[in-house]
């Protein structure tokens, strides 16, 4: 794999640090006048999700990361395993739970979503920003009751939780957004 | 571009009320300084069957001391200036720079001078709070608790673990400068000029450049900086004069380039053969107009002052 120096360093660059995938996010070069430049940078651990800064001395380089994100369709959940395919080749990665982790209550099987690969094997996976799932359960509506209001908790077919309106009934179909866990829209069959 | 072109005008106005002389200087140079920690432009210069490398300057310093020596008295200069592989917020490798030098002046003296053009050029874009001065020294222990003259390997490695930089140790190794450029930049400078006017003067020897040691206190050098809003606007000193010191210190600053595998400068040999003319008792300053600008429009990149960055250049 290629190395990068900091230079090259921009956000959405896949290094290796400290043995683990990282994406870059911020890069800002510091140099005082008379000084040693320095890159204080921003970056995401892959694995963990976690951000942390670092400083590199400007010049310094690391190892670029095979981490790829491909975009596939959620098949099925094994009990144990999550399975997916590239639509394209058929060709098909299962993922444990842990990398599945809080996109999991978002995937209804056929869905496409994207999964990042490291290495060629599933780091971590993210359902697409809207996703439209059915209320499996949920108190009986309110007649009347337009918007607002303090709204309900629903239950989802993929066993997420939202907030919805009053007036929304189970059985019916609505749009989340999957990046903040609200309800959008119900949707019309 | 409107407000740069006022600004260039109040600052001829200031110096011109002054009795200061505005010179020009050639960009384009046989030589170009030696400093370890910059990098410069080079061009071919084709006068067949003549082939030269030429260099573009750093800073304008080595040509205007050499006016100084000739006997040009007090001189500023606007000037380009450019500075290789430097990218970033805060950082274009094409900038413009105010550099003057007042024949006669002391270093405090200067920062007077340095306080009332502030004064001049902030007038009506919201009023800054009274100048600060501050030792490096003191400034360095309030904000760390380190003494910047003294190096203890021990306790800088202790304040960088403490502080979310257990990478500093691997960088910085046993150099005394490097880490306090660590330090400074990470830790101090963020906090300096809230809304105000901050000059640091008395930088640690071993950051002295091209300034005079300290007559009382040799661990210190007269250097000043000046910081807005934690943002480093410029640096003068008050000038080396004597030759026998400059040669050495390039010469030692050439040693650095080697073991950094930087490319070798070209000493400047006019420059030591004027401070050997004698240059005059003096002080200056050089300070970034593009980051000026940024403060004054409160942009937050240098992009949003120039005409073309240098992506569009």
């Amino acid at each position: 794999m290629a190395s990068y120096s900091t230079n090259e360093f921009k956000a959405g660059l896949k290094v290796m640090l400290d043995n683990d995938p990282c994406a870059i996010i911020e890069n800002e070069f510091v140099k005082p006048g008379k000084g040693q430049a320095f890159n204080r940078v921003k970056i995401r651990n892959l694995k963990t999700g976690r951000v942390i800064e670092r400083t590199f001395k400007s010049g310094d380089s690391l190892e670029g990361a095979d981490v790829v994100d491909v975009a596939m369709q959620y098949l099925y959940n094994d009990g144990e395993f999550r399975h997916f395919m590239v639509p394209d080749t058929f060709e098909q990665y299962q993922c444990d739970e842990k990398a599945v982790g809080d996109a999991g209550k978002w995937l209804k099987d056929q869905d496409s979503c994207t999964v990042t690969l490291w290495n060629d094997a599933p780091l971590s996976v993210s359902p697409a920003n809207f996703v439209e799932l059915a209320i499996v359960e949920t108190d009986p509506g309110v007649r009347g009751d337009t918007s607002g209001g303090g709204g309900k908790p629903a239950v989802l077919e993929t066993g997420a939780v939202v907030r919805v309106p009053l007036f929304v009934q189970q059985g019916e179909l609505i749009k989340v957004d999957t990046r903040t866990g609200e309800y959008i829209s119900r949707v019309k069959e | 571009m409107r407000l740069r072109a006022q600004l260039l005008a109040d600052i001829r106005q200031f110096f011109s009320a002054r009795a200061v002389l505005e010179v020009e200087t050639p960009v384009l140079s046989h030589s170009s300084g030696t400093d370890p920690q910059l990098d410069f432009f080079t061009t071919d210069y084709c006068s067949s069957p003549l082939r030269q490398t030429l260099f573009l300057q750093t800073s304008p310093e080595f040509a205007m001391k050499r006016l100084l020596a000739a006997g040009s008295g007090s001189i500023y200069q606007i000037a380009k200036a450019f500075r290789n592989g430097e990218s970033g917020r805060f950082h274009n490798p094409e900038f413009t720079l105010l550099e003057w030098y007042r024949v006669g002046f002391t270093l405090p003296q200067l920062m007077d001078e340095i306080a009332e053009l502030m004064a001049v050029l902030f007038s009506g874009h919201g009023a800054l709070n009274p100048i600060q001065r501050i030792s490096y020294q003191d400034l360095f222990q309030r904000y760390t608790g380190l003494d910047p003259l003294e190096f203890s390997y021990p306790d800088y490695c202790a304040f960088a673990r403490d502080n979310q930089a257990p990478e500093a140790e691997g960088i910085c190794g046993h150099d005394h400068g490097l880490w306090l450029d660590f330090i400074f930049s990470h830790n101090v400078q963020p906090h300096l000029g809230e809304n105000a006017v901050c000059m640091v003067y008395g930088y640690p020897a071993c950051q002295s450049s091209l300034a005079r040691i300290n007559d009382r206190n040799p661990q210190i050098t007269d250097r000043v900086e000046v910081f807005i809003k934690g943002i480093e606007l410029g640096n003068g000193y008050y000038e080396l004069t004597d030759s026998k010191e400059q040669d050495m210190r390039f010469d030692a600053e050439q040693v650095v380039r080697q073991e950094r595998k930087r490319p070798i400068s070209a000493k400047d040999e006019h420059l030591i053969a004027a401070l050997e003319a004698g240059l005059p008792e003096c002080s200056g300053m050089a300070i970034g107009l593009d980051r000026l600008l940024m403060l004054l429009t409160n942009s937050s990149t240098i992009n949003d002052v120039l005409g073309f960055p240098i992506s569009r250049a």
